[in-house]
């Protein structure tokens, strides 16, 4: 037993951000093990210049953002290969964003439709001002030659 | 199940940031608030509670319901965490509901918060739009007021809405908070303001958009018998519908529309339902609580409706999942005036009225004006619902110009992401 003990303290501070009340400031950050799990052949798809969606055989449903099973009967899905060519369903250009996202505003995102598939795919749209986009234009998909195998491996530009 | 009543209600002022009150204090603040107005209603009579509140992100705090819990002094009475996006409030509530009517509980507590000036604006933005996709939204955009740019645009092209007829949405509720002390942000705006504000994702501005904000509200829920032994001129929970739809807006079908009874098939011979111009989800619920409630057409059938308006498009495109015009009138209907109090003055003309019922919406301001503490917001609704059933306006407010005359029947509408979860709960005067 020892009725001196002492707890060891540090030279380290403490960021006050207010007084009454009294804040404090810190930074939090955390490394993620993110597994695309089930999604992960699309984003392999996505280093060979592939834009793949899902085929549900028995409601002969294509999905153009893939989802291993099938909304409507839950049955497996397959792979399928979407075309590179689709159109604006709608769009917007961010002026803001989430904080991650700020440095990259102002950017414009549209939801893809492609011929022969039933739902669309989120994206960005480059190459175009914010007013010379329009619902219906015709867009191409391009990719990034490093893939980072994140969802935005793949862009759109006016076709 | 048996009929369940509100009986009193409780919120704290919302604002953008509150660091004098953690989120305990500021539930026990609207607790204390709603017991106070009915004597004889104690703590002992509460059986439980449902604790709501959206992201743990915000606080960096988890389990943050058990803590309320102890801190009104409910330990160890049942108590749960309800959570869904921006209709986690309407959630609770629904689940306060489900506790009493099933005979769980005799009064059951349902209260909910959220703290969110404890992060600067873009990184709340970036918790929020973690509630999209991490797979294939979030990255890409990660903005949750992008997303429903893109829904009013999409809205805009099949339905000619315009920028004007949206910025309207903004100066009606931004006008009702005048009257209401308890809401962020009132303001007497022109559409002039509105659409010269700073263009956050085209074509919504700032002052198309709620703010983020720190506050607290509480409903409690209780069976006939307590309703009569406490001797409180109660409100009726008369009719409950949930919906949903896929997380990913891509996803959502382009299909038929399901019809509401006032409706005809050949109304919508030519639309794609709901695509990402509606919301399947909150027709979804209308139809389960209209049904509950014996509503045939809502908009004479209601005297008012508190909806969900995140942003002055989803108010307009809710109009239309809740029936109160069609599929493509929500704009028409604002020109009109319909969701407008017909005694105050918004500097606004309107025109076509004859098409449609006035059906007052966001008397309170709605989620534009009183802003938009996640957790607290359902409740929130609930709350001055209950009051204009109750009449009690000018005693809650101090102010009886948002009291409309006799009202019967109200609506409240909480809706997440974008319509991944939606609840509409029906009040009724007793
Ligand atoms: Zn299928």
């Amino acid at each position: 037993m020892n009725k001196n003990a002492k707890l060891p303290e540090t030279e380290e501070g403490t960021v006050l951000f207010n007084v009454d009340p009294i804040m404090l400031k810190y930074h939090y950050e955390i490394d993620y093990l993110h597994s695309y799990a089930q999604d992960s052949p699309f984003f392999a798809g996505l280093a060979q210049k592939k834009l793949l969606g899902s085929h549900c055989p028995a409601c002969e449903t294509t999905y153009a953002t893939p989802r291993s099973h099938c909304m409507d009967c839950g049955g497996a899905t397959h792979w399928t290969e979407l075309p590179q060519c689709g159109r604006v369903h709608t769009f917007t250009t961010c002026h803001f964003g989430g904080e991650a996202f700020l440095k990259e505003t102002p950017f414009t995102l549209i939801l893809v439709e492609f011929d022969g598939a039933e739902t669309l795919f989120l994206s960005r749209l480059l190459g175009a001002d914010p007013d010379e986009v329009r619902i219906g234009m015709e867009v191409q998909a391009r990719f990034v030659r490093n893939s980072k195998f994140l969802a935005t491996d793949v862009y759109f530009v006016p076709a | 199940m048996r009929p369940v009543y509100m009986i009193t209600g409780g919120i704290t002022k919302f604002t953008k940031a509150n660091p004098e009150k953690d989120f305990r204090l500021m539930v026990k603040e609207a607790f204390d608030y709603a017991l106070a107005d009915v004597p004889g209603l104690g703590r002992e009579d509460i059986d439980g509670s449902v604790c709501s509140y959206f992201s743990d992100h915000f606080t960096r705090q988890l389990k943050a319901g058990a803590m309320v819990q102890d801190y009104l002094g409910l330990c160890p009475k049942p108590s749960r965490r309800v959570e869904g996006g921006g209709a986690t409030g309407g959630l609770g509530f629904q689940s306060a509901w489900e506790a009493v009517a099933s005979g769980r509980m005799e009064c059951c507590l349902a209260m909910g918060f959220e703290t969110m000036s404890r992060v600067n604006t873009w990184k709340g933005n970036e918790f929020i739009a973690l509630a999209s996709d991490t797979n294939f939204d979030y990255p890409v955009g990660g903005f949750y007021t992008g997303y429903y740019a893109m829904m009013v645009r999409r809205h805009m092209h099949e339905f000619g809405t315009t920028v004007e007829q949206m910025a309207k949405v903004a100066v009606k509720n931004h006008a009702n908070a005048l009257h209401n002390p308890y809401a962020q942000s009132p303001a007497r705006l022109s559409v002039g303001d509105v659409r010269s504000s700073p263009m956050v994702s085209t074509p919504l501005t700032i002052l198309d958009c709620c703010q983020m904000s720190d506050g607290a509200a509480v409903a409690i829920l209780a069976s006939e018998e307590t309703v009569k032994r406490l001797g409180v001129r109660p409100v009726r929970v008369s009719g409950l519908g949930c919906g949903t739809d896929a997380m990913r807006m891509a996803d959502r079908p382009h299909g038929k529309v399901p019809l509401l009874p006032h409706e005809d098939e050949a109304d919508y011979a030519q639309l794609k339902y709901p695509g990402v111009h509606s919301f399947r989800g909150g027709r979804s619920a209308a139809a389960q609580a209209y049904a509950m409630a014996g509503i045939r057409n809502p908009a004479q059938d209601l005297d008012f409706v508190e909806l969900h308006d995140a942003y002055t498009s989803s108010e307009i495109q809710t109009y239309e999942d809740l029936g109160l015009c069609r599929y493509g009138e929500g704009g028409a209907f604002v020109d009109a005036g319909a969701p407008f109090l017909a005694n105050l003055d918004y500097g606004l003309d309107f025109s076509g009225m004859e098409r449609f019922a006035r059906i007052p919406v966001n008397p309170s301001g709605g989620l534009l004006a009183c802003g938009h503490p996640v957790g607290a917001t359902g409740l929130m609704q609930a709350v001055f619902a209950f009051w204009q059933l109750q009449g009690s306006i000018q005693k809650h407010l101090g102010d009886g110009t948002l009291q409309l005359p006799e009202p019967r029947r109200g609506l409240i509408h909480s809706h997440a992401g974008t319509g991944t979860y939606i609840t509409v709960s029906i009040l009724e005067a007793e």
